[in-house]
């Protein structure tokens, strides 16, 4: 999802979860701190929460304390 | 970093029973084996190794098997009641009623806090996990991390428009992205570097267990028929959307028993890929889909419940063995 020259850029905005950015995106904090992402489409926290911000982490998720089985084996990809 | 031995076909697997046995037999020129017997256990050793093998034909083959039997109509025969033994199997074990793919997606989003029942290995290894055991885990999850996302990349053909799209936009970051050294299997290898294991592909299938073959079965059975593509897609989705707070607990992990950069890094990558990886297989490739083919829904459903299901067997295997203190793996 390149951004194409001929055409804005787009950020998918959602109500719980990061802003969906078309990378590379350049993040410049208050400090004047610049964070830089190369990856095709960039996740910003808009919640505060993550710990790798400026970039989400999936921290933004309701949290349960919860019984029953685990939902996070999967492994990765 | 790459090694060209690294990347040579493997040894054909020990086998484990009747069955596997046939199958290495087969491979080496012998009839394939007619029938499956009925007392063969869908998730036992002996039949995940066997249809672990049949499938190993169409990644990077063997060392001596010539590359051409991938093919072999009577080999894919064999597979053929082999996989379908497999797939019963789960249809019967993992139900698909009564939700739908958002709910069962949305389900797997939230979060614990904690894991009071004692069934999750990320939190045990970020808990109270010792090198051995991470280097043990590292060692089974090679089967698939060695060649990450390439069973995946099988359902491109069969998606269109913007499952497509976001699809290979996932998989071009799997695939590092147009650069060879960041490909998630190469990161993957570092990590094994760094725990001091062999990185050569299909080194540590004999020490596998059944419970960790069937996870990656579970991906070549989806991603090999088109007719499972709505399970391939509903698989990817799972992983991708638990994948990020499972990655950290493992970075954690490996902090904590002092672990090298390397394979620190293959997870904390992990963390932050798959937060992005998560919304664009969420938002294009599932609702892509099942816009433009809304009767795939329980089979996502499947695809996601299924993984759920062989992970959390896998889970019970590898948490059994290491609260006794045992290994985890097979023995020689
Ligand atoms: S929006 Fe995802 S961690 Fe803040
Ligand atoms: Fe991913
Ligand atoms: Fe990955």
């Amino acid at each position: 999802m390149a951004a194409a020259a001929d055409r804005p850029r787009r950020i998918r905005v959602q109500r719980d979860g990061p802003l969906l950015i078309e990378g590379p995106v350049e993040v410049v904090d208050e400090h004047g701190e610049v964070t830089v992402s190369d990856r095709f489409e960039v996740a910003v926290c808009t919640c505060r929460r993550s710990r790798l911000y400026p970039w989400c982490d999936t921290s933004h998720r309701r949290r349960e304390r919860r019984t029953g089985t685990a939902a996070d084996e999967g492994g990765r990809t | 970093m790459t090694s060209p031995s690294r990347h040579r076909p493997p040894q054909l697997p020990a086998p484990r029973g009747p069955l596997s046995a046939a199958v290495r037999a087969a491979l080496l020129g012998a009839p394939p084996p007619q029938n499956i017997p009925e007392d063969s256990p869908a998730y036992g050793d002996d039949l995940q190794l066997a249809l672990y093998t049949l499938y190993e034909l169409h990644y990077r083959g063997f060392r001596d098997v010539p590359d051409t039997l991938e093919w072999d109509s009577a080999l894919l025969a064999c597979r053929a009641a082999l996989e379908d033994r497999f797939l019963t199997a789960l249809r019967e074990d993992v139900p698909t009623t009564g939700t739908t793919a958002t709910a069962a997606l949305d389900e797997l989003q939230v979060e614990p806090t904690a894991d009071p029942d004692g069934t999750s290995v990320s939190f045990f290894l970020r808990d109270e996990g010792t090198l051995d055991q991470l280097r043990e885990y590292a060692a089974l999850r090679s089967l698939y991390h060695l060649k990450e996302a390439d069973p995946h990349a099988w359902v491109i053909p069969r998606l269109h428009g913007r499952a497509k799209a976001g699809m290979v936009a996932v998989e071009f970051d799997e695939f590092g992205a147009g650069r060879p050294d960041e490909i998630h299997a190469e990161l993957f290898a570092d990590l094994m570097t760094d725990l001091k294991l062999e990185t050569a592909y299909g080194h540590y299938v004999d020490a596998a267990p059944a419970e960790a073959l069937a996870t990656v079965n579970l991906m070549s059975l989806f991603g090999l028929h088109r007719a499972l593509r709505g399970a391939l897609v509903g698989h990817f989705a799972a992983v991708e959307v638990t994948s990020s707070p499972g990655s950290r607990r493992l970075a954690e992990a490996l902090r904590r028993v002092g672990a090298g950069p390397a394979a620190v890094r293959f997870y904390t990558e992990h963390v932050e890929a798959d937060a992005v990886h998560e919304q664009v297989v969420r938002q294009d490739v599932v609702a892509g889909l099942l816009e433009s083919e809304p009767e795939l829904d329980a089979d996502v459903v499947f695809g996601v419940r299924a993984t759920t299901y062989l992970e959390e067997r896998l889970a019970a295997r590898l948490l059994g063995a290491w609260r006794q203190e045992a290994t985890a793996l097979r023995g020689p």
